[in-house]
């Protein structure tokens, strides 16, 4: 599915024969576009729809129905207390997607401000931001959001303030390094000698053409965002108990799962997966598109 | 083969020993902000639920006793001295040292993430080069799918699924501790047993990453000048593959080992506390549950310090290594 991003080169006429399927390569690449699509837009129409039009309470509890195994009635089985786990996972993706988005547009926003304006700036300005920014990045993210969610109490906001204050430094390297390359074209130069201030240069010529970057990374960092939420909740240390997340969905199946059922554990994650590799084949293809020739990184 | 450059080398830790001082002010300073930041209250934490009971001159008492008062500056260069003479508080979760319960836990966490990363580098290696060898064929497909899969996968939930297939299901392994219940001594034979469920997911958690590198790296390598010219001389396919794409392929891998330290540690937070190992990784959720300050920001400064030393290893790794890399200049 994803098996191009890896790859450096087109092919070359030097290249050994299987190297050079060029119509097989394209036609896997427009598969991956269009499952990735798929994916993406029933992810975003499952939690967009499924509350307002189902009429169903997520939080209904039946005991007599308790840890069925998954069903027509309950395709996803019931959870220790008969709920219905397919629903708890659409409002658990729900609350989790929109943690990882708040999260990963706060962070891009942070980072686009601080890697531009280092940028903008050069000189010691840039240093100095850019050496705070190494420092951070030798801190692990999970072991910063642990801290952070430990001394301001866990819940909705620390989490979000969490994710969004360990995910910025990348952005901010990407949208730094885009403007310094920016800063040497002939644009640039044309709008200084056509008298444009330095707040007018940054604000009108280099914020729109490190744009596109920095919405690729806002995009890769959705997934990241709700991993991090998941992980927290998991840890005890996120939402609390009783708000459906993907990670508190998990957190919570622990006890079933030590007594062998399986079924609460599994579907959340992979409501987790399905969406991280989504968007990891989307953003994959776009990243081609804007710039086929450079060599692609992994993204995930 | 000329011998280590040794004398560069040594300049080169000497010099980010300097840089990793200041790193480390940096961070146990922020560390002490965001502590001041917050809405937590060191007295009632010191108290526990006695603070509940106790009347306010008393709590006055213990608030002017503790220094809390005092600006966080203040108490972060009091922590900073004494941290430097050995003394990083009291644990209040453990109710020990800080010192003592890093002492104590340091080992297993060193033990188990070792093992891990050494699984994952050599499976990942092994996996990596298969794919490689023929990129688009259904076995480079199938591993790089399943990289791809499994580095989407949280490793909590891997962690949990590898307990009900071992130790539930096929009842193999133990599913969490170090040392079977009701015994009380721990042994080479029980921690083995024991190792294997965290150091495998742990293992398997850092495998895409390496594997997709590794692909790519001798991917990359195989449609190289040398190696089109070992293929004209006529050697085997196994010398080529081995001898020289492997080679020059692995390089830019080493030079990111280190910088997997952040992802180590964060993978041995979740599998530590999944399997309840008593590492250091385990602790530290055990501390932020209990806001027990002292044993995080001693753990915090560690594990910044633990990536320092990743990244100072990874580049005398390469400069070991790659003949063409100069010391001086990193």
């Amino acid at each position: 599915m994803a098996d191009t991003t890896v790859e450096k080169r087109r092919t070359t006429a030097a290249e050994p024969a299987w190297r050079a399927h060029g119509t097989a390569r394209r036609s896997t690449h427009t598969l991956r576009l269009r499952v990735s699509a798929a994916l993406v837009g029933v992810t975003v129409l499952a939690v967009l729809l499924v509350p307002p039009l189902v009429q169903l309470d997520q939080q209904a509890v039946d005991l007599a129905a308790k840890l069925r195994p998954p069903t027509w009635a309950h395709p996803f089985g019931t959870d220790d207390v008969g709920r219905d786990l397919l629903l708890r996972c659409v409002y658990g993706l729900r609350v989790s997607l929109l943690v990882g988005v708040v999260a990963a547009l706060t962070a891009t926003v942070i980072g686009t401000a601080v890697g531009a304006t280092a940028g903008a700036l050069g000189g010691w300005a840039d240093r100095a931001v850019m050496r705070l920014v190494d420092t951070l990045s030798s801190v692990p993210h999970l072991l910063l959001g642990v801290f952070i969610v430990a001394m301001f109490r866990p819940g909705v906001w620390p989490v979000v303030i969490s994710v969004a204050l360990t995910h910025w430094l990348s952005t901010a390297r990407i949208v730094r390094a885009e403007v310094l390359s920016l800063r040497s074209r002939p644009f640039i130069d044309a709008a200084v000698s056509g008298g444009a201030s330095r707040w007018r240069m940054t604000v009108r010529h280099l914020l729109p053409a490190v744009l596109p970057q920095a919405g690729l990374a806002a995009v890769l960092m959705v997934p990241h965002a709700m991993w991090h939420e998941s992980a927290l909740s998991f840890l005890g240390l996120g939402l609390p108990t009783h708000t459906a997340s993907l990670g508190t969905l998990i957190q919570g199946a622990r006890g079933s799962l030590l007594a062998g059922q399986w079924w609460p554990t599994l579907f959340p994650g992979i409501f987790l997966i399905v969406p991280t590799l989504a968007v990891a084949g989307l953003a994959g293809v776009w990243r081609e598109r804007i710039n086929p020739r450079r060599r692609s990184e992994l993204m995930l | 083969m000329t011998s280590p450059p040794w004398g560069a080398m040594a300049r080169l830790t000497a010099r980010r020993a300097l840089v990793a001082v200041p790193v480390l002010l940096v961070v146990t300073f922020g560390v002490f902000a965001v502590a001041a930041a917050s809405p937590f209250d060191p007295v009632k934490a010191y108290a526990g639920t006695a603070a509940l009971g106790a009347d306010q001159e008393t709590l006055d008492r213990l608030r002017d006793n503790l220094g809390v008062d005092r600006p966080f500056t203040a108490r972060w260069w009091d922590w900073l001295t004494s941290a430097l003479g050995g003394d990083l508080g009291q644990s209040t979760v453990m109710r020990q040292p800080v010192a003592e319960v890093i002492g104590e836990r340091l080992a297993w966490s060193a033990l188990l993430c070792a093992v891990a990363f050494a699984v994952a580098v050599l499976l990942g290696t092994v996996l990596g080069v298969l794919a490689a060898r023929r990129p688009g064929s259904p076995l480079d497909r199938t591993v790089t799918s399943l990289a791809y899969s499994l580095e989407a996968a949280p490793v909590f939930w891997i962690a949990l699924l590898a307990i009900w297939l071992f130790a539930l299901n096929l009842d193999v392994l133990p599913a969490g501790g170090l040392t079977d219940t009701g015994s009380d001594h721990v042994t080479a034979g029980q921690v083995a047993s024991h190792l294997v469920l965290p150091a495998g997911v742990l293992a398997v958690s850092q495998l895409p990453w390496f594997v997709l590198y590794v692909r790519q790296g001798v991917g990359d390598a195989l449609a190289e000048d040398p190696v089109r010219g070992a293929r004209a001389r006529g050697l085997s396919e196994r010398t080529v593959l081995l001898g020289h794409a492997l080679r020059s392929g692995l390089l830019p891998v080493l030079t990111l080992i280190g910088s997997r330290v952040p992802e180590l540690i964060t993978g041995a937070l979740l599998v530590e506390t999944v399997f309840s190992w008593p590492g250091i990784a385990a602790a530290t959720v055990e501390a932020a549950t209990a806001v027990d300050f002292p044993l995080l920001a001693a753990l915090a400064t560690l594990a910044t310090a633990a990536v320092l030393a990743g990244n100072l290893l990874a580049d005398l790794l390469y400069g070991l290594i790659d003949p063409r890399v100069k010391l001086n200049e990193m």
